[in-house]
């Protein structure tokens, strides 16, 4: 990679980054975390109060521009800057996705009201010095095409825990219309796309830059071959360059063993179908041995953290509804005071009318304030408090990259059982051959059958070698997702703490002045 | 019906003969206690009457007394002291399974207790001989004469005013005078819409501090059960991440019974004053009533009165013998119509003295509800900030050592 001037950086905080930098592989030499605002990457040493400090807006009353608090950055901007610092050594630094265009379809459908589909606009921000020296990537792409794109990581990355694409709505042609379900969607797709660049490995892959890249020509079903296509040539030329490592080596494997193995090959499926059908998350059917003790271990723990997980997202979920609630009705109640302080001063006319309609209006602001308190607070907790939702999302991938091995495990056994029946067929025909004498049908059955058996243990060894490498993802992943889990949850504790810390404080302020100034209230006894 | 003196003698006086201290008189009501059984069921309060007034029995003074004898109480206030702002009362309960709640009882407690010391402190209630026996009588007197109030033991001349309420409205129809006659002095005017739109803006405050109260407690529930499920993750997690987890999990739910707690200070010291002020405001509306009614008495008594002079000066000149009686009738009607228009002008003229009182007063129990619900919230604000920030160094502590290690 040479070094590039940063070309177009509207950010401005990306500050120039020294050529020696690079030069290198940004594995080695991570560039400054372009998410975090003000901090450093370690999420240890973070400042709440120089977080804080930038959505504390001014304090004089009125609907300040910050609303929710959130910053210029699209609402993941405010990443865990742990995940950001991970998400920047890959070469992609932002993902946008938007502008959701209604274009038509070419070919006709057979449903009715359908006839025309949506492209979203894929804009890539680069990290400087990868990109071949542009600062941004723009494509055009329809759901089809993620949908192809997630399909084909799946294949490829099996064993790793392989982020999960949003779902495919089973639409008519009118719901695709509603601006609800395109917003929701294109958001979801946003999401995905950052995921995929954040994942150590899939963020470097082929696929994901073809489809972050390469121009779209001509409708889709050109585009999948021609995507096809260049995923062959690149998986051959991978294999030339040899950078296979950490990759599923079977897809180039596939590529290369024979196609015919007939009606054999179509039995073993059918066989392995049923028998994968069978196994679930949980039961653990005698045929399918796994024998890696620490690996069960893990995958019981797993099992209870989903659990836990599931739990704790949807209570965090409630908790925050809960704080929205208690800011709104703050809010209405400062209202009514507020009402209530304009309707005495204009009908004032005793005395102590007029000092009390001022210090309902005191009131009346004080609630307001804190309302607004609430709301800023809450949109931040949101932020903080999404990090469970991720990894429960992320829990189906693992699930995924779980039953990838079950299948490449139970392709190895089917595939032993097959070669010593195979074995023992071959041993009958010789016994009887050798009895009987050798005529050429049978002489030629038991030529067959060596090519069979011969192939048969080819198979078997790819798929083993299959096996061991998924076995290999899945233990990385399972360190990756350990490590990561516990700075991120870190840093959430941290920020969702302090940013507790911070509002009540305000909110104690506020309050604190009201009982202040009407302390003289308090000397009144009940019989005055 | 001396009540024996069990509390100790209090240095301000006793006894008539020491040099008059400062008069005052102070009642508690308390210890409520359920009675009865079922359907009959009640509660019951003790009434502590305090005092150094000579009018009054004793220095201290307790009976058993319960809603209804509140009203009845009520009552006879607002029927002898028109143009006053009767203090109000909680209102009946509307829903049987609330009735016995612990809160409700406590509110109506609460309410009671400041209405009877209302009474007590207003300068024309307080020497009323109906308040002297709500505090003093026994039981049994008390049972009789409330249910003699709200029997169909009416006294004669009550009926007779309904009767003559009746005919006039009757013959208003009759003679298509459907309009009741109505003052139409400004400044009442001024007042009355003050009152009708006060009301209005009180029962939106009140409405919203209610769902203040409600959110405090959902809150509650809701940092509760959070509180539970990060603890679960805690566990999941273990070492020092699951620590903290569990911290949090901790200090989550010690906050939601912080929470609870300010939800019943609110409740108490905040939404109740409010609904008091709404109360009151809707007493002020009955004294409305009240002159209204004075107004059209004297109003068409003063006619009647005209008319009944009139008849009188045209019999007189035909010297009939029909004279004297007519004489005696327009002398009781004449006497009458000055009653009915001094029954007026004291409303009138009390009304006056009371709207300025009613002001003070409310000024005064708005400020004191703001504070408390400003030193609570404060309180509570900083409960939840001491009770975060304790878990930050715990949260240092492992990241620090997550980076080492």
């Amino acid at each position: 990679m040479e070094a590039l001037p940063v070309a177009g950086d509207r950010r401005g905080i990306l500050s120039a980054v020294p050529a020696a930098l690079n030069g290198g592989d940004p594995l080695l030499h991570p560039p400054p975390a372009p998410d975090s605002l003000v901090l450093p990457s370690s999420p240890g040493a973070l400042d709440p109060d120089a977080i804080f400090s930038l959505f504390d807006p001014s304090e004089n009353g009125g609907d300040d521009g910050h609303g929710g608090g959130d910053a210029p950055l699209s609402p993941r901007g405010i990443d865990a800057p742990s995940r950001s610092t991970r998400s920047s050594a890959s070469e992609y630094s932002r993902i946008t996705v938007s502008d959701p265009q209604k274009e038509q379809e070419t070919t006709s459908s057979l449903v009715p009201g359908s006839g025309f589909y949506v492209t979203y606009l894929i804009s890539t921000r680069f990290v400087s010095g990868s990109g071949g020296g542009l600062a941004e990537i723009r494509v055009r792409r329809r759901f089809k095409d993620v949908v192809a794109l997630a399909d084909r990581l799946s294949e490829t990355y099996r064993g790793y825990f392989v982020p999960q694409r949003p779902d495919k709505s089973v639409v008519e042609g009118q719901v695709m219309h509603r601006h609800e379900f395109v917003e929701q969607r294109r958001s979801a797709i946003e999401k995905y796309l950052n995921r995929l660049a954040a994942h150590p490995a899939i963020g470097k892959s082929d696929e994901l830059r073809v489809f972050l890249r390469m121009p779209v020509k001509s409708p889709s079903p050109s585009t999948e071959v021609a995507s096809r296509m260049s995923d062959g040539v690149e998986a051959l030329s991978k294999q030339v360059s040899g950078e296979t490592r950490g990759r599923n080596v079977a897809v180039a494997t596939q590529g290369l063993v024979q196609p015919a193995k007939g009606r054999r090959d179509f039995m073993r499926m059918f066989r392995e179908l049923t028998q994968s059908v069978t196994n679930d998350w949980g039961g653990v059917k005698p045929l399918v041995m796994e024998e890696d003790k620490e690996f069960l271990e893990k995958k019981g723990k797993l099992q209870d953290l989903e659990q836990q997980l599931t739990t704790a997202s949807k209570q965090a979920e409630a908790l925050v509804k809960a704080k929205q609630d208690i800011g709104d009705t703050m809010g209405e109640l400062g209202l009514t005071f507020v009402k209530l302080a304009k309707f005495e001063m204009e009908n004032a006319t005793y005395h102590s009318q007029r000092p009390r309609a001022a210090e309902i209006k005191h009131f009346a602001t004080a609630a307001l304030r804190t309302s607004r308190f609430y709301r800023e607070s809450n949109a931040q907790t949101v932020k903080h408090l999404d990090t469970l939702h991720e990894y429960l999302g992320l829990m189906l991938a693992v699930h995924s990259a779980f039953s990838d091995r079950s299948t490449a495990l139970l392709t190895v056994q089917t595939l032993t059982s097959d070669l010593s029946s195979l074995r023992a067929r071959e041993e009958k025909l010789e016994a009887s051959s050798m009895r009987f004498g050798g005529d050429k049908s049978k002489i030629h059955r038991i030529e067959e059958l060596k090519e069979t058996i011969r192939n048969t243990e080819d198979a078997k060894i790819c798929a083993i070698k299959d096996y061991e490498c998924i076995k290999e993802n899945n233990k990385n992943e399972l360190e990756r997702l350990d490590r990561e889990r516990h700075e991120d949850f870190l840093v959430m504790l941290k920020g969702f703490v302090s940013n507790q810390v911070i509002y009540a404080e305000k909110i104690a302020n506020v309050w604190a002045n009201v009982a202040e100034e009407t302390k003289g209230y308090r000397s009144q006894s009940k019989s005055s | 019906m001396i009540s024996p003196e069990r509390s100790p003698p209090r240095s301000s006086s006793q006894s008539p003969r020491s040099p008059p201290a400062a008069p005052f008189l102070s009642i508690s009501v308390t210890d409520p206690v359920k009675l009865g059984n079922g359907v009959q069921a009640y509660i019951s309060y003790r009434v502590i009457t305090r005092t150094n007034l000579p009018e009054f029995q004793g220095p201290e003074k307790i009976v058993i007394r319960r809603y209804s004898d509140f009203v009845w109480l009520h009552d006879r206030l607002a029927e002898k002291h028109k143009g006053i702002f009767i203090p109000p009362l909680p209102e009946k309960s509307a829903v049987e399974k609330f009735r016995f709640s612990t809160e409700f009882i406590e509110m109506r407690r609460q309410a009671l207790d400041m209405f009877i010391n209302r009474i007590a402190s207003h300068p024309e209630l307080k020497q009323s001989e109906d308040l002297r026996t709500f505090l003093q009588e026994d039981e049994e007197t008390m049972d009789r004469a409330r249910s003699q109030e709200t029997g169909i033991f009416k006294k004669p001349a009550d009926l007779i005013q309904i009767f003559k309420d009746v005919q006039t409205k009757v013959s208003d129809v009759v003679l298509g005078k459907e309009k009741p006659v109505e003052e139409t002095d400004p400044e009442y005017e001024k007042l009355k819409h003050y009152i009708f739109g006060l009301e209005d803006h009180l029962a939106e405050t009140q409405k919203q501090a209610f769902r203040l109260v409600k959110r405090h407690r959902e809150l509650g529930q809701s940092l509760s059960d959070f509180g539970k499920a990060v603890k679960l993750l805690g566990a999941c997690e273990g070492d020092s991440l699951g620590k903290v987890f569990s911290e949090l999990g901790a200090k989550s739910e010690l906050l939601s019974i912080k929470l609870q707690k300010e939800a019943h200070n609110l409740l108490m010291n905040f939404e109740e004053p409010l609904k008091d002020y709404v109360r009151a405001v809707q007493s002020i509306k009955v004294t409305f009533a009240d002159r209204a009614n004075a107004f059209r008495q004297h109003c068409e008594l003063a006619e009647t009165t005209k008319l009944k002079e009139i008849n009188l000066d045209k019999l007189n000149l035909m010297r009939s013998d029909k004279v004297r009686e007519a004489e005696m009738e327009y002398r009781e009607l004449k006497a009458e119509s000055e009653q009915a228009t001094r029954r007026f002008e004291t409303i009138v003229r009390l009304m006056n003295q009371e709207i300025v009182r009613f002001q003070e007063q409310k000024t005064a129990d708005m400020g004191l509800a703001f504070h408390q619900f400003a030193k609570g919230q404060a309180k509570l604000a900083n409960d939840i900030a001491d009770s975060w920030r304790s878990i930050l160094p715990k949260i240092e502590a492992c990241s620090a050592s997550s980076q080492h290690g």
